[in-house]
């Protein structure tokens, strides 16, 4: 970090923060993203569904509607400029009971009001042709088209990358302790120093209520909704064919059973209010309900094929609705607060949105020199033979297999450290190629995914984290502990 | 496209016995695949002593016993490559391969051996709640940190699993300076063999508790501690045991499971007992041409039988070889009562007789004073008397060549475990 004044500073370096980030990279100015992890996309928006929801579930004249249908329309576009893995499989609200139907077309009447196009309500017979490992009691079905996958990393690396392409600074280790006015402007203390800017970003996700109590008198409260998931084996793949929701309760939309872009299957989330905002376990009866709700929905889901369970927290607001903007009493200061679910779905227009408010704010202008593209790393059995055999004659690490459940190699895995942001850890590596990622869950690879983060970082072995300092994966050297 | 008569795929101790004996009979046409930069595969990291009693009548490390097999390997000069990976099997035996010089092959062969040896289960199979911090590791993983790279990666050590690779591992730790605490089994019994539990607990005071399971993991960056309970008949937690483990580690060594993604994909049906192929009395799989030995067919406790079972499936890869498009197959299954979980071979093949066939099977319990009897419509046709089995030791039970050949036309053979006596 400099001395210099950032015209903004942004506060979480999750998917809505890079996601600002990048859309302000548009504009000429002096823009920063701080972040208390070591790595973008650590916290919620790490551990999450990977849905891009078709928008029908928010009540209609919220943000969170607003937000989720406008990010749904600008996904596609936004997927093909940054190269991130993004699908449109569609999605389906199971009906169990003949009684819910009232329900279900409620839902499809919100929908409908929010603008999300290609929905109807499908009967038994066409709902078993969709899905045909539906359960026996599924009476009818919500069928959403444009209801889609993202690889919620991938998607926030991407965003990252193309904002530091375009001249944002990143700063990592960075935890924000307070802000202040100052002669006009914000000053934020930091761990890592003190820091002056014109307007600040608060997308801290669960502790967004933190920053926006700091600054504004009209507070907020955010609790953290833990959800856990289990993910299934490749070889699972084909079991379901959409998102399969059941209809949504008063905790959310309940155990879910998706495809992944990867080709993965994911159940869950449960739906948990915590107190630490920071505890990510998994419990023995959350794993449970997963295991029997997921069961009503789908049958015979081969759940013996998990290949890991994880949990995520989503940044709940007491009122269940995105906070976006200026507070009254603390013009400069634009929240990003409450982004739960749809909150992956929304990340690009709250960027968009809330970038275009800093730049009327600023009087920014438009930079004419704006890439706004990413360019798609590489993949070597992608390639056609000939050209991989080609690139090998300078890059052969592209021909050196490290992870042997995903099919990643050397190459990859040194393009992930040297992108910027770039991985410095096991987990920053594999969040963004997947070594790790598969099905032995990094017991070949990590070895030499360490050998090789230590040779890119120039430290030692022993320096070498899972997830940033004090996550160290070797305590010392034989007999010398 | 290149082409060889027979490829083989991986050069662990399983790749390298087979390509020996299919080259020593009479297929020098032969190509070894290895993912890995060396041959001798996880062998390389099993620097202890133990393998080779049955082989070579004495102790060897692991190394010592991988170079004895790569030296006969190199001696008859058959074609390998390293540092790559297999990562296609077409039904048509096309071999998709990928490395740093050549980039992406396609090597044709007339038969293929599927050596491809096992991985450990990891925490996500095994679900365990908790966090997710640094110090999680298989037991595998950690072995090859001490032992290839001599980093240690823990202090205080809790291994889940009482698998051959932990109980060498909690040796292994202790040797180089850890402290481990404890190791814990689901089952009532341990999955290894009795004499690494005297050899690697007991000789180190190091307690196994049976019937008891983490239930807990917690630290946010690296593990702090575990919490370990006993599990009742039906393997759930009983309430009131639990006892928390201040620790930085946690070894997981939860059982192996064959590595079958390539045989899935060439379309070879997979047994789900031992998640290995399917294979009849000559190693062959549901796909002619195609055969498997090692721990990509089952897991095996002993080198020395991945090691005779591989010369069986290298042999008669060069048999089918010489006798392409000629070879009929009777198969007639393999039966067996419920103290069994699983035969290697799962058939007979009454059309290949070579020799005396063994039958190789784990049982699912502690078994004392039993009498295994082979039998088939009625005629027995071999027997053998085992004091002890336990599930973490592989059992075998040989059938007679003569005895099949005389036996006329049978419907089945049945395995049968008895009371002795």
């Amino acid at each position: 970090m400099s001395d210099k004044v950032y015209n903004t500073v942004i506060i979480g370096a999750g998917i809505v923060g890079c996601s600002v980030a990048r859309f302000l990279s548009r504009y000429k100015g002096s823009f920063l993203v701080i972040d208390r992890d070591e790595d973008v996309c650590c916290a919620t928006s790490k551990a999450n569904s990977g849905i891009v929801h078709a928008g029908y579930d928010a009540r209609n004249g919220t943000l969170m509607a607003k937000y989720n249908v406008m990010g749904s329309l600008m996904y596609p576009g936004l997927a093909s400029e940054l190269n991130f893995k993004f699908r449109t499989i569609g999605s389906i609200v199971l009906c169990l009971d003949e009684s819910d139907r009232p329900r279900l077309e409620d839902l499809y009447n919100n929908g409908i009001k929010n603008g999300v196009a290609g929905l109807r309500i499908v009967e038994r017979d066409e709902l078993k042709e969709l899905e045909p490992n539906v359960a026996d009691e599924a009476v009818c079905a919500l069928y959403a088209p444009t209801g889609a996958i993202v690889c919620p990393f991938d998607a926030t690396f991407a965003l990252a990358e193309n904002a530091a392409r375009n001249g944002v600074e990143f700063s990592f280790d960075t935890s924000a302790t307070n802000i202040e006015r100052d002669n006009g402007r914000w000053k934020i203390t930091t761990t890592k120093g003190i820091l002056f800017c014109d307007t600040i970003v608060n997308a801290a996700g669960c502790y967004s209520d933190v920053f926006h109590n700091m600054v504004s008198k009209d507070k907020i409260n955010i609790t953290a909704r833990r959800g856990e998931y289990f993910l299934l084996d490749k070889t699972a793949s084909g079991h379901v064919n959409h998102t399969v929701f059941r209809l949504p309760g008063k905790m959310g939309k309940g155990v879910l059973i998706t495809p992944t872009v990867h080709g993965n299957t994911i159940v869950g989330p449960t739906a948990e209010d915590i107190d630490d905002k920071d505890d990510v376990s998994t419990t023995s009866a959350g794993l449970d309900k997963i295991r029997s709700q997921s069961s009503l929905s789908i049958r015979d889901l081969p759940m013996n094929m998990s290949i890991t369970t994880f949990s995520g927290l989503r940044s709940h607001e007491d009122g269940h609705e995105f906070i976006i903007g200026e507070p009254q009493d603390a013009p400069g200061f634009y929240d990003c607060a409450g982004i739960e679910s749809p909150g992956l779905s929304a990340a690009p227009a709250i960027g968009k949105d809330v970038s275009d408010m800093i730049a009327s704010h600023l009087s920014l202008t438009e930079d004419p020199a704006f890439v706004p593209g990413r360019e798609k790393p590489v993949d070597p059995l992608q390639l056609p033979a000939d050209e991989l055999k080609e690139l090998l004659n300078t890059r052969p690490d592209y021909g050196r297999m490290v992870c042997r459940c995903e099919y990643i190699t050397e190459g990859q895995i040194r393009d992930a450290i040297r992108r910027t942001p770039g991985a410095r850890s096991i987990d920053g590596v594999k969040r963004r190629v997947r070594a790790g990622m598969g099905r032995c869950q990094g017991g070949f690879c990590s070895p030499t995914v360490m050998e090789i983060i230590a040779d890119e970082l120039g430290i030692g072995i022993s320096e070498v984290t899972k997830m940033g300092s004090g996550s160290e994966i070797i305590l010392g050297e034989n007999k010398r502990l | 496209m290149k082409q060889y008569d027979v490829i083989v795929i991986g050069g662990g101790p399983a790749g390298l016995a087979a390509a020996i004996s299919a080259y020593d009979n009479g297929c020098k046409d032969v190509l070894l695949i290895e993912r890995d930069n060396r041959l001798g595969g996880i062998l390389n990291q099993c620097i202890h002593n133990g393998f080779g009693l049955h082989t070579f009548k004495e102790e060897l490390t692991g190394p010592e016993y991988a170079d004895r097999f790569i030296r006969e390997f190199h001696n008859r000069n058959i074609d390998h490559m390293t540092g790559t990976m297999v990562i296609e099997i077409t039904p048509d035996k096309t071999v998709r391969a990928v490395n740093s010089t050549d980039g992406l092959i396609d090597i044709k062969a007339k038969a293929v051996i599927l050596a491809m040896g096992c991985r450990e289960r990891s925490r996500g199979q095994l679900s365990i709640p908790g966090s997710r911090p640094a110090g999680i590791f298989s037991a595998g993983t950690a072995q090859r940190l001490v032992n290839l790279e001599g980093q240690m990666p823990g202090r205080r050590v809790v291994i889940l699993g009482s698998g051959d690779i932990g109980l060498i591992m909690a040796r292994r730790m202790t040797l180089e300076g850890a402290n481990v605490l404890a190791v814990v089994e689901l089952m009532p019994y341990s999955g290894g063999l009795k004499r690494n539990i005297v050899q690697c607990l007991n000789d180190y005071g190091i307690p196994l508790y049976l019937s008891h399971t983490v239930i807990n993991i917690e630290g946010n960056k690296r593990v702090t501690a575990v919490t370990v309970a006993e599990v009742d008949e039906n393997r759930k937690p009983v309430a009131g045991t639990e006892v928390r483990y201040e620790c930085d580690t946690l070894l997981l060594s939860c059982g192996l499971i064959p590595e079958n993604e390539l045989s899935s994909q060439l379309g070879t049906k997979l047994s789900r007992v031992t998640n290995g192929p399917v294979v009849d009395s000559s190693l062959e799989t549901t796909i002619p041409g195609v055969f498997a030995c090692g721990n990509v067919l089952h897991v095996h406790d002993l080198v020395d039988f991945v090691s005779e079972e591989a010369a069986l499936a290298g042999k008669n890869a060069a048999l089918y070889v010489q006798h392409l498009g000629t070879t009929n197959k009777e198969l007639i299954p393999v039966t067996f009562s419920p103290e069994i979980r699983y035969t290697v071979p799962a058939f007979i093949n009454m059309d290949s007789i070579t020799g005396d066939i063994k039958v190789r099977y784990r049982v699912g319990n502690n078994y004392q004073n039993k009498k295994v009897l082979v039998t088939s419509g009625g005629k027995v046709l071999s027997q053998k008397v085992r004091r002890i089995m336990a599930p973490g030791e592989m059992e075998d039970v040989l059938i007679p060549a003569d005895k099949l050949r005389s036996a006329g036309r049978i419907a089945e053979i049945n395995i049968k475990v008895t009371d002795n006596g």
